[in-house]
């Protein structure tokens, strides 16, 4: 299925100009920018006067990791998408404004990813993944021993989950604002599917990324600050290939699920739809492919399913990311100052 | 990895006297974003439009002197980023035309059509001001447009420090391969991880020293603005053109 | 009264840490001296040298620099009299053209504009770096980087400089240029080195720190005549140097 390996460039890279239409593309731009200066005010708040120095090479971390290439299958290669784990590693503010930050110079300067399409990139390359990213590490690390292993093991879960549900987001932008005539379920499916596998990648690096950073300055990983000096002690027993195996398990079983769940509808692929009215009314109309234009109805079309699939994921996901903004108010309190 | 400094800044600028690169990059930023906006809501079947905003750039092209190799280079960095949009012909539904045999969905090819018009003229207008302007400049600009101090700082940051660290992920990469570290394998990827890990660490602790040299010279908490000669009416106005053109194409095919 | 720099029982212990790096330690140092601080690693050099500007405060004693006593009052100040030139060009030179970084701090000391212009000029001249204006700390050479690295705090007009490790990184050649540079300017400097034939070339005393004390304060010339001292404080000559 080419839709499948496709989809992945989306999230996993930048979406171009002309992707989605007008008013969705101007509601994320409004919403991104609402959260980022939200952010920059709390990360000069958590960092005092290091937040520019320090979250601008964050920023050139961030940059430099997305480019290192990390082997995949049989020699393939994938690379970290980072927002996960720069909440983690720096605070769901910070991280949010660093990987911001990155999404924004790409587009302006290396025309990775359309400007007009920054609103958009933004929410779904750094503002769902660092804060869903953020609320699920919360919530794992629960379920986990309060030790390295356990912080560990919490970061790659939250890290393959916070890729899903970027994708998840990306979907819900297309069901009210596409500007091509693929059903919401097509999309739904293949980003999700897609991005379950990608996660698995992600999993893996966030994890041995975190791992490694709890090993040498524990004190640097934000999202593990509650450990005792003891419990970073306890040594981290986490097999590679056990691990690694294990995701993609995981990972196998939810896309069956899911691609069970999209081709039981047998609208997406194949179907041709009856419905020809936005070719003509696009036509005179400076924003006809817009939220009540055809497309909104069309994905809801699809009957019950897509109703409920879209209702879930829109309900998952602004559970996930309100939390994890709910849970980054609180701890958002003025950085222990370095100088005594 | 490509070559390190391939991705580092200091490649993109390419170093010109034209009335381009000569405009006050606040009025080359907000003309670039005029004109993807414009192009942005401009409807996909409004071919005439379109044609107007790709002439209208190409005349800026050929004023800036950039060399074509050049532009179509960084052009096809796109590509990747737009081949999703070529599926919707395959994947869409409704109407359905016949081409070379293959029966696609009609609007499915209005929809590829969409994304790579706008996607090539967002690229193009953008590849156009960052290779007119030196990123000194593009942060002055960007700060004289209004962009908060912090974030025009922080931007500036990750520039110094993007090639370092691009060289420092390099040379990593380089002292696994000479010990013959060569995966295949997710599970494999623990050397490549840790390496990065340590970077983070090593990141973090320079991000601290910089702040130390900073505060040594004064420096609490507020990056001192250095004011420079901002754009003149004759810089605005030069750089409206190409919006301006762009919206009279519009209105031009809204009208007809 | 006429010490540049006085540090006086200053104890230091790093967050965390349970040894401290200094406990008790006392380093004075006359207006118009260039003395070379040496010492084994982690003897607590760098230690010593971000205390002088207030990057580090004393947890007991005091640090009196110029004659101002460190204190939040005096933080800023001191910061303007004091220098201090980073071991890493690259943590010090932050912007992208030299002369936006030798800006900086005048900038910071809220001057106008014309002032920091003429500032920078003459900083950059000081040190023969004028044509490097306009250029990109990255595209430096070490000793250039180096050079545009104390034009960033000569701007400031100090009356103290103090330098950690400036010939790391260097090549021979930049390295004879950066001792004809410190000894030619006028202020009191303190070079925390490795580098002995270098601490020769451009200081007359020599302190050697061990352990978080001074061990040694001689003349240059003695402290390299005596290859016992040295080795006792993991200190070596280049191979097949003879001072």
């Amino acid at each position: 299925m080419c839709a499948q390996e496709v989809a992945s460039l989306i999230v996993g890279m930048h979406a171009p100009d002309g992707f989605l239409d007008p008013s969705v593309t101007a509601t994320m731009a409004i919403v991104a920018a609402v959260v980022l200066g939200k952010a920059l005010r709390a990360s000069e708040v958590e960092l005092g006067e290091r937040c520019v120095p320090l979250a601008g090479v964050c920023a050139a971390f961030v940059f430099a990791a997305q480019m290192v290439n990390f082997p995949v299958a049989s020699g393939t290669t994938g690379h970290l998408l980072g927002g996960a784990l720069a909440a983690i590693l720096l605070g769901p503010w910070v991280g949010s404004l660093v990987v911001a930050i990155v999404v924004v110079v790409q587009a302006l300067v290396f025309a990775d990813g359309g400007l007009t399409a920054l609103g958009y990139n933004t929410v779904n390359m750094a503002i769902v993944p660092a804060f869903a990213g953020w609320a699920l590490f919360r919530v794992f690390r629960r379920l986990f021993p309060c030790n390295t292993s356990g912080v560990v093991s919490a970061s790659a879960l939250a890290a393959g989950v916070s890729v899903v549900l970027s994708a998840m987001a990306f979907s819900l932008q297309w069901l009210f604002g596409a500007t091509a005539p693929v059903a919401f379920d097509t999309v739904f499916g293949a980003m999700v599917g897609v991005h379950m596998l990608i996660g698995v990648g992600e999993a893996v690096i966030t994890g041995l990324v975190v791992a490694a950073v709890m090993a040498s300055r524990p004190d640097l990983v934000i999202g593990a600050a509650d450990l005792s000096p003891i419990q970073l002690a306890e040594e981290p027993r986490i097999a590679n290939r056990t691990f690694a195996i294990g995701a993609v398990l995981v990972a196998l079983v939810l896309a069956m699920v899911v691609s069970q769940f999209a081709a039981s509808d047998p609208d997406g692929l194949e179907r041709i739809a009856e419905d020809t009215g936005f070719a003509t009314t696009a036509d005179n109309q400076l924003f006809a492919d817009g939220l009540f234009a055809d497309y909104a109805t069309r994905g809801l079309d699809n009957a019950g399913l897509s109703l409920a699939v879209a209702g879930s994921t829109g309900v998952l996901l602004t559970l996930t990311v309100g939390w994890g903004m709910a849970s980054a108010q609180r701890r958002l309190r003025p950085a222990p100052s370095i100088q005594p | 990895m490509t070559s390190p400094t391939a991705f580092g800044h200091q490649h993109l600028h390419v170093h010109g006297t034209s009335p381009i690169h000569r405009l006050a990059p606040e009025a080359k930023l907000l003309g670039l974003l005029g004109f993807v906006i414009t192009v942005a809501v401009t409807p996909r079947q409004w071919l005439i439009t379109f044609a107007i905003d790709a002439t209208v750039l190409l005349g800026v092209f050929v004023v800036a002197r950039l060399k074509a190799r050049l532009v179509l280079g960084r052009l096809a960095a796109i590509l990747p980023f737009v081949a999703f949009a070529f599926l919707f012909p395959f994947v869409g539904d409704g109407e359905t035309t016949s081409v070379l045999g293959f029966s696609l969905s009609t609007d499915g090819l209005w929809a590829s059509w969409n994304v790579l018009a706008k996607a090539t003229l967002g690229a193009a207008a953008s590849i156009l001001v960052t290779a007119t302007t030196p990123i000194p400049e593009l942060l002055a600009g960007l700060s004289r447009l209004r962009v908060p101090a912090a974030v025009v700082a922080i931007i500036g940051f990750m520039f110094r420090y993007l090639d370092l660290m691009v060289d420092e992920f390099g040379r990593m990469r380089r002292a696994m391969a000479a010990r013959a570290y060569n995966p295949r394998w997710l599970w494999q990827s623990r050397p490549v991880a840790s390496s990065a890990g340590a970077l983070f660490v090593r990141t973090y602790e320079r991000g601290e020293r910089v702040h130390d040299a900073m505060a040594a010279r004064g420096f609490a908490g507020a990056m001192p603005t250095l004011s420079e000669a901002s754009a003149t009416r004759s810089d605005w106005l030069l750089a409206a053109v190409p919006s301006l053109a762009a919206v009279a194409g519009l209105t031009i095919v809204g009208l007809t | 009264m006429s010490a540049a720099i006085a540090v006086e029982d200053l104890a230091f212990t790093y967050p965390g840490e349970h040894h401290p790096v200094f406990d008790g330690l006392n380093v004075t140092i006359e207006g118009g001296e260039r003395v070379a601080l040496l010492g084994p690693n982690g003897s607590g050099k760098t230690t010593l040298a971000l205390h002088l500007n207030g990057l580090l405060r004393a947890q007991r004693g005091r640090i009196v620099a110029s004659g101002l006593i460190l204190s939040d009052d005096t933080l800023a100040e001191i910061r303007r009299r004091v220098g201090l030139v980073f071991q890493d060009p690259n943590d010090q030179l932050f912007m992208h053209r030299v002369r936006d970084d030798v800006a900086f701090g005048p900038a910071n000391l809220g001057l106008d504009d014309t002032e920091i212009a003429r500032r920078v000029d003459q900083a950059l001249d000081n040190v023969g770096a004028a044509q490097l204006a306009d250029q990109a700390p990255h595209h430096l050479s070490g000793g250039e980087r180096r050079r545009a690295a104390v034009a960033s705090v000569l701007s400031m007009n100090p009356e103290i400089l103090v330098l950690d490790e400036p010939t790391s990184g260097i090549d021979p050649l930049g390295r004879h240029e950066l001792a004809d540079l410190l000894t030619s300017l006028p202020q009191t400097q303190l070079v925390v080195t490795h580098d002995l034939p270098f601490a020769l070339a451009t200081c007359a005393r020599a302190l050697v720190l061990d352990e978080g004390k001074i061990v040694v304060d001689l003349k240059t010339e003695a402290l390299l005549d005596d290859s016992d001292l040295l080795a006792r404080h993991r200190l070596a000559l280049p191979f097949g140097y003879h001072s």
